[in-house]
Parts: C-alpha cells; sequence; structure tokens
C-alpha cells in the first residue's frame, strides 16, 4: 500500500485519475453514449443555422448579425452540454448502484467533484469539436475564429455549468434518483432569463434584474457585442467571471452540506428512488 | 442475559493480548450508539467492541438494525448519538484516517456492470492506493478463481461470479477491517461453502477483523466466534456460539434465533 492519507483535505491525482478511467471505460465500451454527445447539438446547430440563413436572406439588421444564432447554440450547448457532461458521470454511479462502493472508499468529495469536472470536458470536447467543424462546412461560422474571446466564454459558461452539475448532483445524493430528472432540466431555466438569442434590453426592466444576476447572461451579451460590433467586452467577462465565484462556491456549500444530510437520512445507502 | 458490552467511558476499548503480556485496541469500538430516521428508531443504544483478528457474527430479522450498524461502522450514515470507532478513527467524522484500511462486501451494492472484472478492480485498485495493481489482481483472480474471467463485462456474470469480485473487491486493499453484509445470499450451498473457506482463509492470513451480517445460521455457527444478536435496534444477545448453544439448550444457531426473535428466551428467564 502506498502511503497513507490521512487529512480528509489531501488531495490524490491518483484518485481523480481512477475515477477518469473508470468514466472512460465506460465511454469507450457504449457507442450510444457516444453518439448521444455529438447528435443533438448537431442537431441543434444544423437548424438553427440554417434558421439564421432564412433570416439573413429577408431582413438587413440581421444580415448584419450573421454568426448571433450559430454562436448562440453553441455557446448555450458548451453551457448545457458541460452541466450534463458533469451530471451523466454522476448518475452513471447511480445507476450502477456503485455510489455505496465509492462513498466507503478513501475518494474525497472534491476528488469526485474533480473527476467529473475533467470528464465533463472530455464529454464535450467529443461532441462539440465535430459540431463546430460541421458549423464552419455548412455555414460559414468559425467558432474557433473568436480566438481568446471564446476562451473567456468558455472558462465562464463552463464555471457556470460545473457550479450547477455540483448542487443537482448533492440533490440526487439526498433524495436519490427521484431527483434526476432536475439533472436533465434545471439548466433551462437559464435559457429565458441568461438571453441565449435576444438581448438582456428585450426583457421587462424588473425581469432584467434577474437575468443580470447570472453570469451566461454576461457571456451572451458578450458574444453579440463581440459577432455585431466586433467589439470584446472584457469588463462583461470579469464581471461574469466574479459572479461565477460566488456561484461555485454556494454551490459546492449546498453540495458538502446536502451530502452531510444523506449521512444523517442515511439516503447514501439507498441509491435507487 | 450475558453481554460483552462496552465499559462506558470514551477511552479506546482494549484486549489482553494472546501472551496477556500486550494490548491491543479494538477493531471496532460501538458505544450507546442510537440512530433515528425522523420516527423511526433503527438503533437504539447498543454498545459492543470487536477483538482484532476474529470473527463475529451480527445476526437479526429484518429491520433489526445491523445494515444501519454496519454503514455507521463505515462511515456511510451519521449517528444520531453515541460513538462509532473503527480502527481508533471516530466516524464519520475521522473517517479518511482509516478507509483504505478497510473494505465491504454484500451482494446488494453493485459495480459497473459494462466495465470488465478487471477494469472495475484497476479503478478500486487505483481509489485504495494499492501499489502493484495489475499484480495483485492476478493474485485476487488465482485465489477466486476469476483469472479466465477477467476481461468479461461485469454485467455479464452469474449471481456466484458476481459474489466473487465483489468479494475481490472488497479485499483489493487487503483490509483489517472487513465488514460483510449476507455475502453469500442467493448463492448456492456449494458456491456458498467455497466463499466461506476463502473468507476464513483470509482472516487467518491477514489477521483481520471480520463483522458479519448474516441471516444463515448456519453459516454464522461455523465462521463465527462470536455472535451478536440483534432485534428491533438492540443487542438481545452476545455471546460465543458454543455459549449460546447451551444457555438457551438448543443444538443449533437457528433454533437459538428464533427463540430469540419470537421472544421465548424472555419468558422464559421470566418464569
Amino acid at each position: 500500500m502506498s502511503g497513507p492519507a490521512h487529512d480528509s483535505l489531501a488531495f490524490s491525482a491518483r484518485r481523480v485519475g481512477a475515477m477518469i478511467l473508470r468514466y472512460w471505460y465506460l465511454l469507450r465500451s457504449s457507442w450510444p453514449r457516444l453518439l448521444e454527445l455529438v447528435y443533438w447539438p448537431a442537431v441543434q446547430m444544423m437548424m438553427w443555422g440554417f434558421l439564421q440563413l432564412y433570416i439573413d436572406q429577408n431582413a438587413s439588421f440581421f444580415a448584419r448579425a450573421t454568426g448571433t444564432f450559430i454562436g448562440a447554440v453553441l455557446l448555450w450547448d458548451i453551457l448545457f452540454r458541460g452541466q450534463l457532461g458533469f451530471s451523466v458521470s454522476f448518475l452513471e454511479e447511480m445507476w450502477a448502484r456503485n455510489m455505496g462502493n465509492l462513498m466507503i472508499s478513501p475518494l474525497r468529495p472534491f476528488e469526485f467533484v474533480a473527476a467529473l469536472m475533467v470528464m465533463s470536458l472530455v464529454r464535450l470536447a467529443i461532441g462539440m469539436v465535430p459540431v463546430s467543424l460541421l458549423a464552419i462546412a455548412f455555414f460559414g461560422f468559425n467558432l474557433w475564429g473568436l480566438g481568446l474571446a471564446l476562451a473567456a466564454f468558455f472558462v465562464n459558461l463552463i464555471l457556470t455549468s460545473w457550479a450547477v452539475g455540483i448542487f443537482v448532483s448533492g440533490l440526487v445524493l439526498r433524495n436519490g434518483l427521484g431527483a434526476e430528472n432536475l439533472a436533465w432540466t434545471l439548466m433551462f431555466i437559464f435559457m429565458p432569463l441568461a438571453c441565449v438569442y435576444y438581448p438582456v434590453a428585450t426583457l421587462p426592466g424588473w425581469l432584467q434584474v434577474f437575468a443580470w444576476a447570472l453570469p451566461p447572461t454576461y457571456v451572451f451579451e458578450g458574444m453579440r457585442a463581440l459577432v455585431i460590433d466586433q467589439a470584446f467586452r472584457a469588463d462583461l467577462m470579469i464581471e461574469a467571471f466574479a459572479l461565477n465565484i460566488v456561484l461555485f462556491a454556494l454551490a459546492s456549500a449546498g453540495f458538502l452540506a446536502l451530502l452531510a444530510d444523506a449521512r444523517r437520512a442515511g439516503s447514501l445507502m439507498q441509491t435507487g428512488e | 442475559m450475558r453481554r460483552e458490552g462496552l465499559a462506558s467511558g470514551r477511552r479506546p476499548r482494549q484486549f489482553s493480548g494472546v501472551s496477556g503480556m500486550s494490548q491491543t485496541v479494538a477493531a471496532v469500538e460501538i458505544d450507546r450508539l442510537v440512530k433515528v430516521y425522523k420516527a423511526a428508531t433503527a438503533v437504539d443504544g447498543i454498545s459492543f467492541a470487536l477483538r482484532p483478528g476474529t470473527i463475529t457474527g451480527l445476526l437479526g430479522g429484518n429491520g433489526a438494525g445491523k445494515t444501519t450498524t454496519i454503514a455507521m461502522i463505515m462511515g456511510l450514515v451519521s449517528p444520531t448519538s453515541g460513538t462509532v470507532r473503527a480502527l481508533g478513527a471516530e466516524m464519520p467524522r475521522q473517517r479518511y484516517r482509516v478507509l483504505h484500511r478497510m473494505n465491504f462486501e454484500s451482494p446488494y451494492v453493485e459495480m459497473p456492470m459494462r466495465l470488465t472484472i478487471r477494469q472495475n478492480l484497476a479503478v478500486f485498485g487505483r481509489l485504495y492506493g494499492v501499489d502493484d495493481v495489475a499484480g495483485r489482481i492476478a493474485a485476487l483472480a488465482a485465489e477466486l478463481d476469476l483469472t479466465d474471467l477477467l476481461d468479461r463485462p461485469t454485467g455479464k456474470l452469474s449471481a456466484g461470479q458476481k459474489t466473487r469480485v465483489s468479494l475481490a473487491k472488497a479485499l483489493i486493499n487487503s483490509p483489517e477491517l472487513l465488514l460483510l453484509d449476507e455475502p453469500t445470499a442467493s448463492l448456492d450451498p456449494d458456491t456458498a461453502d467455497w466463499i466461506r473457506t476463502r473468507l476464513e482463509r483470509y482472516r487467518a492470513e491477514r489477521g483481520a477483523t471480520v463483522l458479519l451480517a448474516s441471516h444463515n445460521m448456519a453459516e454464522v455457527e461455523r465462521m463465527c466466534e462470536r455472535v451478536i444478536i440483534m432485534k428491533r435496534g438492540r443487542i438481545e444477545d452476545d455471546d460465543t456460539p458454543a455459549r449460546l448453544l447451551q444457555r438457551y439448550g438448543r443444538e443449533n444457531l437457528e433454533e437459538v434465533f428464533l427463540d430469540v426473535a419470537r421472544g421465548r428466551a424472555r419468558l422464559e428467564a421470566a418464569q
């Protein structure tokens, strides 16, 4: 045996690697899981891309705004698929009735979360890289051409997706698979409020306050500023990052509280419904 | 009724060594342990300590509190009151001090079905910090007759094969404390006997402490040097199998268990 890690805060890259290996084994053994990562983002991108083509041919303003819809679709998929990549890896343990084995192993909660974050990146890459190439081929929209701005958008969106994923995982640990639907639907609350497809100014004034409380709102506004006005709004990215830090901290604290509550309620023994 | 209950106080329970000269800290030490789920009391003030290197049976009907007790020893469930110490660490607060030295097997906790046996054991070997994972898997596979199955998906195994895989996972870190929840449930008599022999050999070779929850009285009678009988969250009796048979005037543990479960022991004591 290797040296025992006595400290509950001791981080082991090997244990994180073990969990990543576990999810990689699963992914590569299951073609439906791999296909699922690609097909829906591809369908979304195609549908919105053709819609945008139609609008471009019929409206002068939108002719200037070429790429906003496809850009919004691709960035939304980073947000949604990032969270799903996190949550589905977590749910795999519930479906496999393996959570008990993990919870009695030396795996720390933050190591488990770190492995889930890495897997969300892996799953996102498998799904989004081919779709971004399709967007170039079909509609001439080069997501990668956004350069540094894309990196800023990506960091902010993935942080939000992880925060939501962490909190939902806590809810599922506490309440069992009855809370599974939250993993599939909770992110959609962001869709109207984060103004994915339209500017924040479209919302009534009182709702704009809520919209600006969500980090992805800044990213989608930043994307429109970049595509329409060719201006990179660093101020929006910094504000989004600050909000993400708060959101991530709240989600992590919520996860730990729900895990402690699950221990009190005995939910970790019953990983079914 | 005779009880080997834990003396009150917060110091770890110590046992005399074989020579009588040395002292050994209890592998598991439970003191006035209570677990209440909402309105239901699952464990009601139990106390006991397990001597290192022994196999102890935990008997009781459905809902007696066996699984909850084991879950609290593993740190999976927080006690409502009282304390649990495993290998000297207070559970669940200090669980990461000792989780790499313990393990658990139950047919009710499964492993990922799509992963092969080798992949599953490799993952758990790394989680438990085993140095030579490949070597450990090969040794366990040889011991548990799994060598030819190592590259088969875990979900495509028979019940007996799955139990052997679960046991391999439970032994991957050569645990000092092994907790077993009905390890031979749903197995045919031959396979169950085979599993018991392996467990006895492991205990003898490793000097491990084993706590075995079971409904199989013959299994407990054969394997355990001590039996704790639980009923409605409490310890009803606690003794060696031989002394239990003698005191209850019965020929096997199943009859003793039925006496306890149906309250005959209490009736006779009252008379």
